[in-house]
């Protein structure tokens, strides 16, 4: 808590210096846009004011640098823009009784999400299964774990394309599958580096006491190795479902989504509607903080549940 | 069918192969030699495989061809290669890499600039921030500069995040010690804290070399000069040769796994006295 005063406060230096960012930004389209109204602009002609930099337009045409605050398609919109737009295309849809609007996005953001639960469950799957496969035999552990590393510094993104045309053609119908993979691509990794800490914390000392009491491998895999690892899995459960939102908007990125926040982005670009794209982006950063928050308030219960809170 | 018994025999074999390799000794040999093996078994049942079933090149090609493709297309692999990695990667890298530390160095100075953007800077390194490149694209134009500026942006926190951690990471006692010398802030800051640093560093460097090739590749969906890795894959997902495509994956692998390498290498040699590197 004490954290909150600083960090608001550099949250309104970074909103300030985006507010004074937008003058510059956008004072070659609102001169285009002010010439083309019939306003006198120095120097005519948007061709020949290429040739000055932004700085001496915005001294020579002062007055009509706050028309770039309030164009229809900026560069840089102000973050009121980018506001108004997210409020247009989620609240205002629910006050007009149409939350699902495929214009809003709330649907969008709905699509997005299921993918990445799904990636998320499958990532977070995978990542288990593994770790326990590599804590228990040593040829997994040697064979996979470089493997495994070797799989993150591979840019998935280039696979993405090829993903979406394999399963269309395996015969997988929409988008919903292919997205998953890649999210989940993206979310074992962390999951199965914290779990194979987690399964292996439990001291030798604590080991050893479970087989004095002539415990079998699945009890002492269910007794002292699985909850050692809670607080390791719920780490890792953070990093990877940030992890797995990435992977399904890159998953919806590649030509040809239609829905989806990645989606709203690629479209938002092909049809120079630059409100849109900034809209999309920041409805994924509040998907992502909500994810993450819920994911740490499940931590801190199950924790305290299991008497093992800090 | 028989290739198919092929496939079974090569995996059981391949595993059981790497069983024996495990019950030996741990050597370097064995521990470099198992991962190769499992590598190259997943390969030959994959190439055992699309001729079981007689998977069409338009879909899936085996290993082998897409390594006669790769093999037959080098020169437009490398200048791929050059587009993407060397000049949007690598530049985008070195640019956000260097801003990161000099603004973790200049944040540090601040205790109240390091609470308020510490959280801050951890949540937007865990944002999707590959979205923002249709918004580089239009600001920069086609060529590498704006997949540069996404590089830029996408390498910036996590880098920014683990260095301020890491500048932290010297003891009151070391830092004591440094003033006992009479040593200054710049002194303070050389000789004892950025090395003391250069772990956490190290971690964020890492981590930003994958995020690097992702920036570049995705950056190229949104138009670029007809040349690049992204832009070779996303037209050749559309034209089916999908052979080329497999290609330039595996030129995406080796550049992300080798950058890795080159990285972590760098860190073996600056961090040589630090418990994890000495085990």
């Amino acid at each position: 808590m004490k954290n909150l005063v600083p960090v608001f406060t550099v949250l309104a230096v970074i909103v300030g210096i985006w507010y004074l960012a937008v003058a510059p930004m956008n004072v070659r389209v609102a001169l285009d846009q002010a010439e083309r109204a019939g306003e006198v602009v120095v120097p005519e002609g948007s061709v020949p004011r290429r040739a000055v930099s932004v700085w001496r337009l915005m001294l020579d045409n002062s007055d009509h640098v706050a028309l770039g605050y309030a164009l229809e398609r900026p560069r840089l919109p102000t973050p009121g823009q980018v506001g108004q737009e997210l409020w247009k295309t989620t609240g205002e849809m629910v006050q007009k009784g149409r939350p699902f609007s495929k214009r809003g996005l709330i649907y969008h953001g709905w699509i997005t999400l299921q993918s990445t639960l799904w990636g998320f469950a499958l990532g977070t799957l995978l990542g288990i299964v593994g770790a326990v496969a590599i804590v228990y035999s040593r040829t997994a552990q040697l064979s996979l774990m470089p493997w495994a590393i070797i799989s993150q510094t591979i840019p998935i993104v280039a696979l993405a394309p090829m993903i979406i045309v394999l399963s269309s053609q395996v015969g997988i119908e929409g988008r919903g599958v292919p997205k998953a993979i890649i999210s989940a691509y993206l979310c074992f990794f962390p999951v199965l580096v914290g779990m194979v800490k987690g399964l292996r914390a439990p001291q030798p000392a604590q080991l050893d006491l479970l087989r004095t009491y002539n415990a079998t491998g699945l009890q002492s895999f269910l007794r002292l190795r699985l909850p050692a690892s809670v607080p390791y899995l719920f780490t890792s459960l953070k990093v990877g479902i940030a992890a797995a939102l990435v992977g399904t908007i890159v998953g919806e990125l590649p030509t040809g989504a239609i829905s989806g926040l990645g989606a709203r982005i690629l479209i938002g670009d092909q049809f120079g509607t630059p409100l849109a794209i900034w809209s999309a982006l920041f409805a994924a950063a509040v998907l992502a903080g909500a994810l993450v928050t819920l994911l740490d308030l499940a931590q801190r219960v199950t924790l305290k549940r299991m008497g093992m809170a800090p | 069918m028989s290739w198919l018994i092929l496939a079974l025999v090569l995996w059981l074999g391949g595993w059981a192969l790497n069983m024996w390799l495990a019950g030996r000794k741990e050597s370097r040999a064995i521990r470099i030699a198992v991962p190769v093996i499992f590598g190259l078994t997943l390969l030959l049942v994959w190439e055992a495989l699309v001729n079981a079933f007689g998977i069409s090149p338009v879909i899936l090609p085996a290993p082998s061809t897409v390594a006669q493709t790769f093999a037959a297309s080098t020169d437009i692999l490398w200048t791929d290669f050059q587009q993407t990695v060397v000049k949007g990667a690598l530049r985008g890298f070195a640019i956000g890499a260097i801003a990161a530390l000099i603004a973790a160095v200049l944040i540090d100075r601040s205790a109240f600039l390091t609470r308020g953007l510490l959280p801050i800077g951890n949540f937007v390194a865990a944002l999707p921030i590959v979205g923002i490149a249709p918004i580089m694209v239009n600001w920069f134009g086609f060529d590498w500069q704006s997949k540069a500026a996404v590089v830029v942006v996408m390498v910036f926190f996590p880098i920014l995040v683990n260095t301020v951690q890491g500048l932290n990471e010297a003891s009151a006692m070391q830092r004591d010690l440094m003033r006992t010398y009479a040593a200054g802030y710049w002194q303070t800051l050389l000789r004892l804290r950025l090395p003391a640093a250069m772990p956490f560093i190290f971690n964020g460097l890492k981590i930003a070399t994958t995020l690097a090739l992702i920036g570049a590749i995705v950056a190229e969906y949104f138009g670029s000069p007809t040349r690049g890795m992204g832009f070779r894959i996303s037209t050749g997902v559309g034209s089916l040769s999908i052979d080329l495509v497999w290609a330039e994956i595996a030129v995406a692998a080796l550049a992300g796994t080798a950058f890795y390498g080159i990285v972590a290498w760098i860190e073996k040699r600056v961090t040589f006295w630090h418990p994890s590197q000495r085990g």
